[in-house]
């Protein structure tokens, strides 16, 4: 009889108490946070999408070479004489007209290894992080700043100075060559 | 009272008649709405969460906007499913908990219908829900339904008798059925109220409260586990019988179980409020008596009736959020071992002090 009321007595109490947790719990500020319109803060060296400031590239190829997943794909063509690309921020001339630039995003395995070795610290990671694509081709990002015209220009124009350079060595080796030839006609 | 009103006003018995069903449909439908998305409110921030936040001011046009949503559902009926039970049980489980609201006094005004035996009629008409959970499962064709409906049937038949004790010990002190009768004899204060003695002379008022206590406890126990919901949710029990009753249900069917179970938990907390608490009396006067201003009363009256009812629909959802479900041998004996002779033993009280 004894432990009967003492039930009644325990499930009642013990109903309450948990009424009591639960309401408290009512005006607790809630642990939700709204995540479109408020992000939690990111760590400070946290490691997301790569970007690349092409301003400051030379073309140096060194992060591609040093990314273990080969995700940067990097074409370079010489510049001609006379050509002024500019400076870098810290000073460096550049030499080379950075046809291609493409990093697949898709492949990275976001280690950083590619942003150590850049001389002019153009390659580094961004906090962006949701750059998510219905199509893979997408997350293949191309920096180059240069127009497809460009591109072409300034291969042309490679392609001319190495023809004339090709045409002045001609023009110099002709005459050792062609002087012998040249010397019984002369003579 | 409002019957007489829309008859003058529209010259017609008939249609007013049909208005003044249609009322209690209007205030369901609100009211549900109302209630859905103050259950996840208060469930999202019992437990630290937010809840619906994106539709509206902080979600409110959430369930208008799950409304849209499940009236554009398919309306999926299982190959094996007795068509036409399928079909019925939640139409029948509807009605059993809308035609509850008839003889529910919302105001002085505004009574559906004022029948001599309202409460009798409440329970009778209520017990049509068990038929409609009883024919879901059965017709489902489907051993999780079939579980929970018998459970339910179990269960609703069971919690019965208390609330029959303790609707006796009311009927013993107030000497009516009439609901309408029973809020007005808790007229004035409070302190008319039946939980605290109601408007017994002398020191049996006094003598009465800790009993009408108990009858309110119990009551209310029995109410929450007639109306299915946590901790007496066991025949929709997800975590062991998918959805119960209604797992083979969906769009405006499985609506309509959302429906009933909503409705029901105000039918329930109107019964508590209009046997214990003065129904639709203001705790403390009324402003238009105070202003002189006849008209306004029944609109008071009808505002503090919403607000207790919904005071307790709040309750259910917070012992819900509390609470976990009892095993079935716990729910049994809580009612055949506890509830039952507690309230067997309130009633002699209650009648002993009655006759003294």
């Amino acid at each position: 009889m004894q432990e009967y009321f003492r039930n009644i007595w325990q499930g009642l109490s013990t109903v309450l108490t948990g009424m009591k947790i639960t309401f408290k719990h009512l005006f607790v500020p809630a642990v939700t946070i709204q995540y479109p319109d408020v992000k939690v803060p990111l760590p400070e060296r946290v490691r997301n999408r790569l970007y690349v400031n092409m301003d400051d590239c030379i073309g140096c190829d060194q992060c591609a070479r040093v990314c273990p997943v080969n995700c940067i794909t990097i074409e370079t063509v010489k510049s001609v004489p006379g050509e002024d690309l500019g400076k870098t921020s810290n000073g460096k001339k550049k030499a080379l007209w950075v046809t291609q630039f493409e990093i697949d995003i898709a492949k990275c395995c976001y280690c950083q290894l590619c942003v150590f070795p850049c001389p002019t610290e153009c390659i580094y990671m961004t906090d962006v992080y949701e750059f998510s694509e219905l199509e893979r081709e997408n997350l293949n990002f191309n920096f180059v700043t240069l127009s497809k015209e460009e591109i072409l220009q300034k291969k042309e124009n490679y392609a001319k100075l190495e023809a004339e350079k090709a045409a002045q060595k001609a023009a110099a080796a002709k005459p050792a060559v062609a002087n012998p030839e040249q010397k019984p006609t002369d003579n | 009272m409002i019957f007489e009103f829309f008859a003058d006003l529209l010259g017609s018995q008939i249609l007013s008649a049909i208005i003044i069903a249609a009322l209690p449909l209007v205030f369901i439908i609100l009211y549900v709405l109302l209630a859905n998305w103050l259950e996840r409110k208060v469930s999202a921030h019992m437990q630290d969460r937010l809840g619906p936040m994106r539709v509206g001011w902080h979600g409110w046009l959430q369930p208008i906007a799950d409304m849209i949503k499940i009236l554009q559902k398919e309306d999926i009926v299982a190959k094996d499913a007795d068509r036409k039970l399928f079909s019925a049980a939640p139409v029948l489980v509807f009605v059993g908990c809308y035609a509850a609201f008839a003889a529910i006094p919302f105001s002085s005004a505004f009574v559906g219908a004022d029948l001599e035996l309202g409460l009798l009629y409440i329970l009778a008409v209520s017990s049509i829900v068990v038929a409609g959970i009883l024919m879901a499962g059965w017709a489902s064709n489907n051993k999780y339904a079939l579980i929970g409906a018998v459970r339910s049937a179990a269960q609703i038949i069971s919690y019965e008798i208390p609330t029959v004790f303790i609707i006796l010990c009311i009927i013993i002190v107030s000497g009516t059925l009439n609901l309408t009768t029973l809020s007005e004899q808790q007229s004035g204060t409070f302190l008319n109220w039946y939980i605290l003695g109601g408007d017994v002379e002398g020191w049996k008022k006094f003598a009465l409260i800790p009993f009408m206590f108990i009858g309110f406890i119990v009551m209310y126990i029995s109410s929450v586990a007639e109306s299915n919901r946590t901790p007496f949710d066991l025949p929709e029990a997800e975590s062991e019988l998918v959805a119960g009753y209604h797992t083979e249900y969906s769009g405006m069917k499985f609506a309509m179980y959302l429906f009933a179970e909503y409705a029901n938990m105000f039918v329930v907390s109107a019964l508590v409020v209009a046997m214990f608490l003065g129904g639709y009396q203001s705790p403390f006067g009324y402003v238009g008596d105070l202003i002189n201003v006849p008209w306004l009363i029944p609109i008071e009256q009808f505002f503090w009736f919403t607000v207790k009812g919904l005071f307790f629909v709040f309750v259910q959802m917070w012992l819900r959020w509390t609470l976990p479900r009892l095993r079935v041998d716990q729910l049994m004996a809580l009612c055949w071992k506890y509830l039952i002779p507690i309230a067997f033993v309130n009633l002699l009280i209650i009648s002993f002090l009655m006759i003294l």
